[in-house]
């Protein structure tokens, strides 16, 4: 009797370690993001954006998988805006950690080295933010929530082209940044297409952590282009746009994705007002989901969300929605990554905050991109959207 | 006199040479880039004279002099907060009052932390008679102490530094410069002329001097060694101070890591100038400027530091101590 009775005791407490172990109830999630470093107010967009979904899910019980609920552990990881660092973090968050998926990084500086450690250990990451053609290509582990570079940058070029009659431009980019030099590479290709060789008559660069533009901007404005690109990030594009004034330039600047951040302003001032550049949303004016989105993090955090706020929840959303199509998640980590991969390739579209997106074969959303101008409050204002179908 | 004998060497030699027609958009960027190079050697000038200064006399080399300017440019932003009433102060002041305020207050106040490191961080080795390589570790470590604590206590976002004086923006013919970029450039080279008055004129700029020659004389001598010390670093954390609200003010986004890489150029021209005599400083300074700004008005501009560097590069190569310097047997 004693003997079966041990026997069932060990069956019992067998059962329910492996039990426990086998369907774990939490849902780990990584985002590789810069909350140091050059950038920081990008990785506290994320971070809020993603903290605003985590309650709302874990405040209804968890995501239901299956038949099953699980609660949402999201483990946010500085990566200093540091390329190598978003190499250690990517390789921390797989490894040790143990996420079933991760987002971020954000920049394309440190997504396109990323995504090389998501890919090769066969763990789906998604960017929210990053627009270089190379975080996704050939990788069949890494996703994207933003339109690419090749399609930014005719965007740029069109606009410019019709509203400021450009035929000459200028270019002022980061050398040491993969985001600005791709970007501000293919808006010279494809300006000078339009516009013929020699049209982008200054095209000019700088080094990581300069302050003075102002050999740069001379020889810029000596040229005597029409405007100004400046694929750069908005701490760098409010000492630069600031200092073309100083040196009496007086013509308009266009911008790219990277000036969309919440702090833009705040560091920029008056010198912004009226200025252009594309993004991927516009927050004045927005309705239906996204204006919900916004209204919320507003009065959560006190200030409109940037872009980045608004593709993080997208990118994070478009995972869950991936691990609830996969069915049911089996425990085995690997299994549970290549499934994950399986249901994100099997999304055809999705409903973002940010636009509809469809996805192509490399993982890239096919989406619509919008152009804002600045208004005299400082607000980004809707002027146009550009889809790729009519571009 | 007529443009001919202005450019042959003697009146009798035939060579006749005729003016060179300077196309009009040549020469105006050339002078606008002459002022750009100005003042951006200016800030080169007044960081590589806080280096200088330090290494006289110690013979250390304060590596956590760009973290001091940083510090300087947080202390200017917070005083001239106060005093815009941002913390529940009234404002009374207009700004260029404020300015005139900030200034005195933030270089006292950065000396003040210059003198800390100093009496926390290197007197303590210097008194254990430690190899001067240590002391240098230990300025590099306190710069990164620097960094990461304002990092920890004020966090990683960005301030945009107030715009003090109204911006007036002056044009001569095409050229463009503003009452700040003349500022910059004055209150360098005055500040130089001041050091290079207290160093040569002044009894305690003698002491300084003797110290640099032989400081184990020196005690001896009854001359108060840690005193002069703790003047140095003063003087030379005022200068730091200084540069950072100069630096803020031209600018106006100030982060932890501001001072970083502009005090490794800075300290760069020291060396180029000679590193331990202040003219070397105040020279190198502004080659270092001239150089980085015309390789970009000439070449691509990705080239910048590469053939800036090259150029320094070549100084040295030539002139091991640096334009001014006189050889030492014992350097690190």
């Amino acid at each position: 009797m004693k003997k079966v009775a041990t026997l069932i005791l060990a069956l019992l407490v067998t059962c329910m370690t492996f039990g426990s172990s086998f369907a774990a109830d939490t849902i780990k999630i990584g985002f590789n993001i810069p909350l140091t470093g050059e950038i920081p107010k990008v990785g506290e967009s994320s971070k809020f954006a993603a903290e605003m979904l985590k309650a709302d899910i874990n405040g209804q019980g968890g995501l239901k998988v299956g038949d099953k609920k699980y609660k949402l552990v999201f483990i946010y990881e500085d990566n200093e805006s540091k390329a190598e660092s978003a190499v250690a973090v990517a390789q921390k968050l797989i490894d040790r950690d143990k996420v079933l998926a991760m987002i971020g990084p954000n920049s394309s500086k440190q997504a396109v080295p990323a995504g090389e450690i998501a890919d090769i250990n066969h763990t789906v990451m998604v960017s929210p933010w990053s627009t270089n053609p190379d975080t996704t290509l050939d990788r069949p582990y890494v996703f994207r929530a933003a339109f690419l570079d090749p399609f930014q940058g005719p965007v740029a070029v069109n606009f410019a082209m019709k509203q400021f009659k450009a035929k000459k431009a200028a270019v002022l980019y980061s050398l040491a940044n993969d985001y600005s030099k791709g970007l501000a590479e293919i808006f010279k290709a494809d300006f000078e297409k339009k516009n013929g060789k020699g049209s982008v008559v200054a095209f000019e660069s700088y080094g990581d952590k300069d302050q003075d533009f102002s050999a740069q901007l001379t020889k810029i404005i000596a040229a005597k282009p029409d405007f100004i690109f400046l694929p750069n990030n908005y701490n760098e594009v409010a000492l630069t746009v600031k200092q073309a004034h100083d040196l009496g330039w007086k013509g308009p600047f266009m911008g790219s994705d990277a000036w969309g951040s919440a702090e833009l302003m705040n560091l920029c001032g008056d010198d912004c007002i009226g200025q252009f550049f594309s993004t991927h949303y516009a927050a004045a004016g927005a309705t239906g989901a996204t204006k919900e989105f916004i209204d919320r993090y507003n009065k959560k955090y006190g200030y409109i969300p940037d872009d980045v706020a608004a593709l993080t929840w997208d990118a994070t959303r478009l995972v869950l929605q991936a691990i609830q199509e996969g069915g049911k998640l089996t425990g085995n980590l690997r299994k549970d990554r290549e499934n994950l991969r399986k249901s994100m390739a099997n999304i055809k579209s999705f409903a973002g905050i940010t636009g509809n997106m469809t996805f192509d074969e490399q993982g890239d959303p096919i989406k619509c991109a919008v152009v804002v101008r600045i208004n005299d409050k400082g607000e980004f204002v809707f002027t146009e959207s550009v889809c790729p179908d009519n571009n | 006199m007529t443009r001919e004998n202005l450019f042959s060497p003697s009146p009798s030699a035939r060579i006749t040479i005729k003016p060179i027609e300077l196309n009009d958009i040549v020469l105006e960027t050339f002078l606008q880039n002459l002022l750009n190079a100005l003042q951006w050697g200016s800030f080169y000038s007044l960081i590589a004279l806080g280096y200088t200064l330090v290494y006289g006399v110690l013979r250390l080399i304060n590596f956590a002099h760009g973290d001091i300017v940083m510090v300087g440019a947080y202390i200017a932003f917070y005083i001239s907060a106060a005093l815009l009433g941002k913390y529940g102060m009234p404002q009374v002041l207009p700004g260029w009052a404020v300015l005139a305020l900030t200034i005195p207050l933030t270089m006292v106040l950065t000396s003040l932390v210059g003198v800390t490191i100093e009496r926390v961080a290197y007197r303590p080795l210097r008194r254990k008679g430690a190899h001067r390589l240590y002391v240098v570790i230990t300025a590099l470590m306190t710069g990164l102490i620097l960094e990461n604590g304002n990092l920890l206590l004020l966090g990683a976002s960005r301030k945009k530094f107030p715009e003090l004086i109204d911006k007036v923006i002056y044009k001569v013919g095409a050229i463009y410069v503003t009452n700040l970029k003349v500022g910059v450039i004055l209150t360098s080279v005055l500040s130089f002329i001041v050091l290079h008055f207290i160093i040569t004129k002044t009894k305690v700029g003698m002491a300084m001097r003797a110290i640099s020659y032989d400081k184990f004389a020196i005690p001896l001598m009854g001359i108060p060694v840690d005193t002069v010390i703790v003047f140095t670093f003063v003087l030379g954390s005022a200068m730091a101070g200084l540069a950072g609200i100069l630096f803020a003010l031209s600018y106006p986004i100030l982060d932890p890591y501001m001072g970083m890489s502009i005090g490794w150029k800075a300290f760069i021209a020291a060396v180029v100038g000679g590193i331990g005599d202040i003219r070397g400083a105040f020279v190198g300074g502004f080659i270092l400027g001239i150089i980085e700004i015309s390789v970009v008005a000439v070449f691509p501009s990705s080239y910048r530091d590469l053939i800036a560097f090259s150029i320094l590069l070549l100084i040295l190569t030539i002139k091991p101590t640096g334009l001014f310097g006189v050889p030492h047997t014992t350097k690190i």
